[in-house]
């Protein structure tokens, strides 16, 4: 027996919210990009498995759009990273705790 | 001349018919990948000695002669060594991943071998994107060095690590890009393919491997570049040079986790000319149709030979190059010109409609001007322009 | 059977990396953790018959993201985590109350659903030449919207991480900008 379509959607959930709790309770800058970087992951393997397990796969839609959100993840996780590297600099600390200049 | 061809392929069928029919396929793959770890165990033991003995005669000595008959077993005398040396681990260093990276590193590289055709109807799984799962199975093993030079806490291991991450980062660009006009010009990522793409001959004589047209010369020169790059060997073995950084992110391993990094380097290096081999050299394919009688996997074995036989002599002949001469020579003079030779392979396949008398002559003239002039230029273009000061100072 | 067995061991070892990626203590193994998960989620789309992305997974995101990655947190290292310090913020009860409610929120609909619990069609393949060509009829236009932003992205990352020197001529170089230190280090004499 194959495993269902429920089970890779309740795997991607979990990932999904692995990611989510990683980005909001911890506070080093890095740690928040690698569950953003765990978000899209999943996100990107629920496209996979609609293309796989839906109707039309011949059409490639999930497919190419899983091509395109790794490249755009791609670019924003070197960007992001490079404003973590820039802050340190600034603030020697990568504490998202320590950066609210702009609070308040 | 058919029999002795398809040995290999003949007595693993009839290997895997005596067992029983449920167990058949992992049968089959178990005898593949036994098969290809005897054969490149194999290589990788007869490499080491013979490596050192090339080398030495290039350098006008005697290479090992101790152990056998002119030091040919010469690698059990090295494996007893590195099997009985006492492993020897940092206090302070990080255990589990010290552990983990001789393992991170070996396990891609057996990996990529599953996809190289070795001879006709032998390679251990066609997959539709072989190239593909070849260079991303290769840039997974860049990590490994990474864990290897972090986790021993060693200033020293950790330089080694970041400069050879760079540099196998910097030389992965010119790699694939000088693989892109072999892809263009099979039609397709599947290795087997493009090896079949270049059956035949040009006018009977000249065979029509990828090497033997402008956009392949350059190109596999740009290729086995790259690949000595990534394979951390010299001119490019700067992160794990002995005379730099005593052995780079190698410094604190020892014993067995220490031959498996040896084993993971060569390795590499196997691989990626087996792949040079494929993509430009023709694969597994006879020169001429009068030498089909040699069986497939003998001409692969013949030009991989070559091939190994060539990067021990650029060992034994270049200088090492320092670590922003690398980099420069990557990214500004490699990129440009693997990107050139993209265009002129595009203009290689469409002039091929071209009839007249001496249009091969033409072509061949076109392509390669229009290879030499960046690469003229940018030579010179990337030489400083004063010469450098050394500051020499001496003990009074 | 083997099939399933094969799926619910690589799902538990991602997602048991991507746990351990977001709870661990030290920077390094979370990045390593999260290389590891990237790993896991390839082979699950290999799974999925989704070759090409699978490959292009494993080429991107641990052959490039995971050494960003790491390469920031070499970086960025305080070289000294205080004994007192914590690892996550005031309010990180919350945080995980907060990702289970966005997990039951996700996951009950998909449990309850009986339309999603179907078998996969009988063949569904993603041959690259195929893929080729939608990218060339079809999708040319995000293509070349991708590549633009591929470019914007590689020089602003280079632009804001660049170090400035004010004497010295700067040389730009991606985001690691510790070999410039090196090579300085190296060619002194």
């Amino acid at each position: 027996m194959n495993p269902l379509l429920t089970h890779y959607l309740v795997v991607s959930a979990l990932l999904f919210s692995i990611g989510f709790a990683g980005a909001v309770a911890r506070r080093s800058a890095i740690i928040v990009l690698i569950g953003i970087e765990l978000m899209l992951n999943a996100a990107n393997l629920n496209f996979i498995a609609f293309w796989r397990y839906g109707a039309h796969s011949e059409a490639l839609t999930g497919v190419l759009f899983v091509l395109f959100s790794i490249a755009i993840a791609a670019a924003e996780a070197a960007v992001g990273l490079a404003l973590v590297i820039a802050i340190y600099r600034q603030r020697k600390t990568t504490q998202v705790d320590g950066l609210d200049r702009l609070k308040g | 001349m058919n029999a002795l061809d398809q040995i290999f392929v003949a007595a693993g069928r009839w290997m895997t018919g005596l067992a029983p029919a449920p167990l058949q396929p992992l049968v089959a793959m178990a005898l593949a990948i036994a098969g290809l770890m005897a054969v490149f165990g194999t290589c990788f033991a007869v490499t080491t000695i013979f490596e050192r003995k090339i080398l030495g005669r290039m350098q006008n000595r005697l290479g090992p002669n101790r152990v056998g008959p002119f030091g040919l077993l010469q690698p059990m005398a090295d494996g007893v060594k590195m099997l009985t040396k006492e492993d020897i681990v940092p206090f302070s260093a990080d255990r589990v991943v010290h552990f983990l990276a001789p393992l991170a590193l070996t396990v891609p590289v057996w990996l990529a071998f599953a996809v190289l055709p070795f001879g006709r109807n032998m390679s251990a799984i066609d997959l539709n994107a072989g190239i593909l799962f070849f260079f991303a199975i290769g840039s997974a093993s860049e990590l490994a060095v990474f864990m290897a030079g972090w986790s021993s806490q060693n200033k020293y291991a950790l330089l080694g690590a970041m400069r050879a991450i760079a540099q196998m980062i910097s030389y992965e660009v010119p790699l694939v890009l000088a693989t892109i006009p072999v892809l263009m010009a099979a039609g397709s990522l599947s290795l087997t393919d493009i090896v079949l793409a270049q059956s035949g001959t040009v006018m009977g004589v000249v065979p029509r491997w990828n090497v033997l047209t402008p956009w392949g010369l350059a190109g596999f020169a740009l290729f086995m570049i790259a690949a000595a790059a990534e394979s951390n060997r010299c001119p490019f073995d700067l992160p794990e040079g002995e005379s730099e950084l005593i052995a780079g992110f190698l410094t604190e391993y020892s014993g067995f986790k220490y031959a498996l990094f040896f084993l993971g380097e060569y390795l590499g290096l196997f691989a990626v000319t087996a792949l040079a081999v494929t993509l430009f050299l023709g694969g597994w394919q006879a020169p001429l149709p009068a030498l089909e009688w040699f069986p497939s996997w003998g001409w692969f074995a013949v030009k991989f030979s070559a091939l190994i036989f060539l990067f021990i002599w650029v060992r034994a002949t270049l200088p090492r190059l320092r670590l922003d001469q690398l980099l420069s020579f990557a990214w500004k003079f490699l990129v440009p010109l693997a990107l050139v030779n993209l265009f002129v392979a595009v203009g290689w396949w469409q002039s091929s409609a071209w009839h007249f008398p001496a249009a091969l002559e033409l072509r061949w003239l076109l392509g390669a001007g229009l290879l030499a002039v960046p690469y003229v230029w940018l030579g010179q273009a990337l030489k400083s322009g004063k010469p450098v000061q050394h500051h020499y100072s001496y003990a009074e | 059977m083997l099939n399933e067995i094969a799926f619910y061991l690589i799902a538990a070892v991602t997602l048991g990396f991507a746990v351990a990626a977001m709870a661990l203590r030290q920077l390094i193994h979370c990045a390593l953790c999260a290389a590891a998960a990237f790993a896991g989620l390839a082979m699950l789309y290999l799974q999925l018959d989704a070759d090409f992305v699978g490959f292009a997974q494993l080429l991107v995101y641990v052959g490039a993201i995971a050494i960003l990655i790491v390469f920031a947190v070499l970086l960025t290292r305080n070289d000294e985590i205080l004994p007192g310090s914590r690892r996550s913020s005031p309010s990180w009860l919350m945080g995980i109350a907060a990702a289970l409610l966005v997990l039951s929120g996700i996951a009950l609909p998909i449990l309850n659903s009986p339309s999603l619990r179907h078998a996969p069609t009988a063949t569904a393949a993603a041959p690259v030449k195929l893929i080729g060509v939608e990218l060339m009829t079809h999708y040319v236009l995000p293509l070349e919207m991708v590549g633009i932003l591929l470019t914007a992205a590689l020089l602003g990352a280079v632009v804001i991480a660049m170090r400035e020197e004010p004497e010295t001529k700067t040389q730009s170089r991606p985001p690691a900008a510790r070999r410039v230190e090196t090579s300085e280090v190296v060619s002194q004499p």
